[in-house]
């Protein structure tokens, strides 16, 4: 998974950032969670696109579509730096970022990666900041 | 506090080494005026640039309210990187959404380094595991902690 100029001790030292899982969706799927779907299909033509929606983990009520976690792996992205691969996901969600979607943790890799470490990660854990402004991104 | 960065910090945290002493001093919060008035492109761009290592986050970093924010906090701390400036953007709204327009990144935490974006915490978190981060840290004359547990780990 992480390789690297500091393999061996950073490994170990990652894992101390602890990143629990908050807790996966609801299982169905909603028509925010369609459209992230959709639109990155079109952009982006993955070969595997993973979404999970996060929003149970977090301070807004049950069904939410706030809180998404996504993995795509695309040939678009050989060539391109880590910002330059968000970018191009934000671009292609640029209505849904705008809307009601308020926390999109990205994994954007090319096929070669992904193949490398084929899972998507987890989100650490809400801390409540949500709360106090909840649905403003 | 002076100048416009008084006026566009609401809370601004710094961590920093006490000169000469070595004691890590505690945060202390820079207070700041109203925050009235929108941020213009120039603001914001003096901000990220008066500090190496700046961050925008929810929360401060002694308690960060988002999970994102806490785990770039708790990145920069596994480096030792300490001297950084944090802006808590959930006190300022507009500064939420100013830092946001600056960037053309729709979400916080953001991070920056010698003034040039980063990116959020996906990215740090990769720069973290790959190693970039170290690299990009040596670049700003920060010397991460991680190589020293490193190479007391080596030497034993």
């Amino acid at each position: 998974m992480l390789r690297g100029r500091l393999v061996g001790r950073l490994v170990s030292m990652a894992g101390r950032v602890g990143l629990p899982l908050s807790g996966p969706g609801s299982g169905t799927v909603g028509p925010v969670e369609a459209a992230i779907r959709a639109k990155l299909e079109q952009a982006l033509s993955p070969e595997v696109l993973e979404l999970r929606n996060e929003s149970a983990g977090h301070a807004v009520p049950p069904g939410s579509e706030t809180h998404f976690r996504v993995a795509v792996v695309s040939s678009r992205f050989e060539g391109l730096s880590p910002l330059q691969r968000h970018r191009l996901v934000h671009e292609a969600l640029s209505e849904e970022l705008a809307g009601q979607v308020h926390a999109l943790a990205i994994q954007a890799r090319t096929p070669a990666q992904w193949r490398d470490n084929p899972e998507l990660d987890k989100s650490p854990p809400c801390l409540g900041g949500s709360k106090k402004t909840r649905g403003t991104p | 506090m002076s100048g416009s960065l008084g006026r566009a910090a609401a809370a601004l945290l710094r961590w920093g080494h006490v000169a000469g002493s070595g004691v890590l001093r505690g945060p202390g919060v820079r207070a700041a005026g109203s925050g009235a008035g929108g941020r213009s492109a120039e603001q914001l761009d003096a901000l990220v640039k008066k500090d190496k290592v700046v961050v925008f986050i929810k929360g401060t970093p002694e308690k960060p309210q988002c999970g994102f924010s806490n785990a770039v906090v708790q990145i920069l701390r596994l480096h030792g990187v300490r001297d950084y400036a944090a802006y808590n953007v959930l006190d300022d709204p507009e500064l939420r959404q100013g830092i946001k327009d600056y960037s053309n990144w729709p979400t916080i935490p953001q991070v920056y380094l010698n003034g040039e974006f980063v990116g959020g915490c996906d990215i740090l978190l990769q720069m973290h595991h790959n190693g970039d981060l170290v690299e990009e840290l040596k670049k700003l004359g920060i010397r991460s902690e991680l190589l020293d547990t490193q190479q007391d780990q080596d030497s034993k």
